[in-house]
């Protein structure tokens, strides 16, 4: 028997990872203008799981980093579930320390499950790439700003979701570790994965609480709904920008200091 | 009447028999396959057949390693808040076994004279796994590390991101990292020893953000579990996927050093980056 609350939590994960969400490209595209798509590592790949470019924000050009899930089975299988790679994480974090040099803020936009787990991954340093994000992304003297737009899934999402603030939108979920994945492990059991919803804690209302996320945001389905968030972003960095690099580098290790 | 030439022994004589020979006297290396007695993988632990460093408790590698050692932070353990019962009985459990208070082992040691911050994780606490309390007491090892103006080694052996804590072990990721960052952007050397197994969050955070990473033989470091990816791909991998000589092919590590040579390496790598006079640093 289902109880109430893992009811909620695992309609939350289903809601989170609905195929009618928008699509991190649609989203950007309906963000800001005059996109302009940047690609690769420099050290040799380029993921088509790992969106990456610069966009004018209102006055703003931003740089924008994204994981981005298929929305049929073939981009699907391209952009392997919206599990980015290394090369991913590597083009994020280029790109990333580009913005920094022009005191560019950074937009990341996650749905992702995880990083991508397969032998590829592992033998080109899927762990040294996360690691490396949190180690100089972190470091990265302008405004990051993070949005769960679905799935916020383990390392995989911390890697672009340790910035100075990160967002959630309404139907999305945050946590160390799939449901299926934590039942797998802890009960040895994937189809508990309702319980194991309920007992990781992953819905926005519960990380607002617990200071993981700042702010939950409204649901964006359309370009018209896009637009308050939009301004929402776009006085959020002008706000950040206006922080000395000192002062914006202080607040972030306030921020994940004190977990 | 002839006496029989073989008198069977009662059950009784068994059990005592049986009762006087000591426990885990023999061991079969997880790597290998070979079975030893424990006498043969000597004072370092090390398989006979194949050299795999086998997992031991964080205390044992202090006496191995450190000529001293000053435990720190000692107090810190999983905080009150985290009630459910299962996970306070394998805390519990956790403890006996390794006389820790958390899945790492914190303090200043010296090898050959040389004093630097020490952190040991324990593969017997919870898998050595990254709690609250274990990102903790690693952050203070380096903020310690970086207002002494010492070099940091580490010595990770954890299977990731600890569960029973949810995404505030996930948390500690980030905020290590930014301790590491600043230990780092304080011009001071930071070794890592990839321990058997190194996996999940601490491999995709500090165990890989060491200026030199070493690691012992055979030692198991990854990010994703060997199951997961199976379950991805389909498939099987090779026996030598993720052991440490493969991530040392592929560019990941600097070295394997096996464990009887870890003293004398340690040294040789902190005696050529000592630190500097805190005033010396900034060059004319």
């Amino acid at each position: 028997m289902k109880t109430q609350r893992e009811h909620r939590a695992y309609a939350a994960v289903q809601a989170a990872r609905a195929t009618t969400k928008i699509p991190i490209q649609t989203l950007i595209d309906d963000l800001v203008t005059d996109f302009f798509p940047l690609h690769g590592d420099r050290t040799g790949g380029d993921d088509p799981a790992l969106i990456g470019g610069i966009g004018q924000l209102g006055d703003l050009p931003i740089t924008i980093v994204g994981i981005q899930k298929g929305a049929t089975t073939q981009e699907n299988i391209a952009r392997h579930f919206g599990s980015a790679l290394p090369e991913g994480y590597r083009k994020a974090l280029r790109l990333m320390k580009e913005a920094a040099k022009f005191r560019r803020p950074v937009l990341a936009l996650i749905n992702t499950p995880g990083a991508f787990p397969d032998k590829h991954s592992e033998d080109f340093g899927q762990g040294e790439a996360i690691a490396r994000c949190l180690l100089e992304g972190m470091q990265l003297p302008t405004p990051i700003l993070s949005v769960i737009v679905g799935e916020g899934g383990s390392g995989g999402a911390l890697a672009l979701a340790c910035g100075d603030e990160v967002w959630m939108f309404q139907h999305s979920t945050y946590a160390i570790l799939s449901p299926e994945g934590y039942a797998s492990i802890m009960w040895k059991d994937a189809t508990r994965a309702p319980e194991a919803a309920a007992k990781l804690g992953l819905t926005p209302k519960e990380l607002l609480a617990e200071h993981i996320v700042d702010r939950v945001v409204t649901e964006v389905a359309n370009a018209d709904q896009a637009q308050d968030l939009a301004k929402a972003i776009h006085a959020r960095l002008t706000g950040l920008l206006a922080l000395s690099p000192e002062d914006l580098l202080a607040r972030r290790h306030a921020r994940y200091r004190h977990f | 009447m002839l006496q029989p030439k073989f008198t069977p022994p009662t059950a009784a004589e068994l059990k005592k028999r049986r009762q006087a020979i000591p426990d885990r006297l023999a061991q079969r290396c997880p790597v290998c396959g070979k079975t030893f007695f424990r006498f043969q993988a000597g004072r370092c632990m090390t398989c006979p057949g194949c050299g795999y460093a086998l997992r031991i408790t964080a205390r044992k590698r202090v006496k191995l390693l450190f000529d001293t050692f000053a435990e720190t932070h000692a107090d810190i353990t999983v905080p009150d808040r985290f009630t459910d019962p299962a996970y306070r009985a394998k805390i519990a459990q956790a403890e006996k076994k390794t006389k820790l208070k958390e899945s790492v082992l914190t303090g200043w040691a010296t090898i050959a004279d040389q004093r630097f911050a020490a952190g040991i994780m324990d593969p017997f606490f919870i898998m050595g796994s990254l709690g609250s309390a274990t990102g903790e007491k690693i952050t203070r090892l380096f903020e310690d590390a970086t207002k002494a103006h010492a070099p940091v080694v580490l010595f990770t052996a954890s299977g990731g991101a600890r569960m029973q804590e949810g995404i505030v072990s996930l948390m500690q990721m980030a905020k290590v990292s930014q301790a590491v960052a600043a230990h780092s952007a304080a011009g001071l050397l930071y070794i890592t020893v990839l321990c058997d197994p190194t996996t999940g969050g601490v491999t995709a955070s500090f165990a890989q953000q060491g200026d030199i990473i070493l690691a012992e033989p055979h030692a198991l470091v990854g990010f994703a579990g060997r199951r997961v990816i199976e379950q991805t791909i389909h498939a099987q991998l090779p026996a030598d996927f993720q052991r440490a000589e493969t991530v040392l092919e592929h560019g990941f590590i600097d070295a394997i050093v096996p464990r009887d040579q870890q003293k004398t390496v340690l040294a040789r790598l902190l005696r050529w980056h000592q630190p500097a006079p805190a005033k010396a640093v900034t060059s004319a």
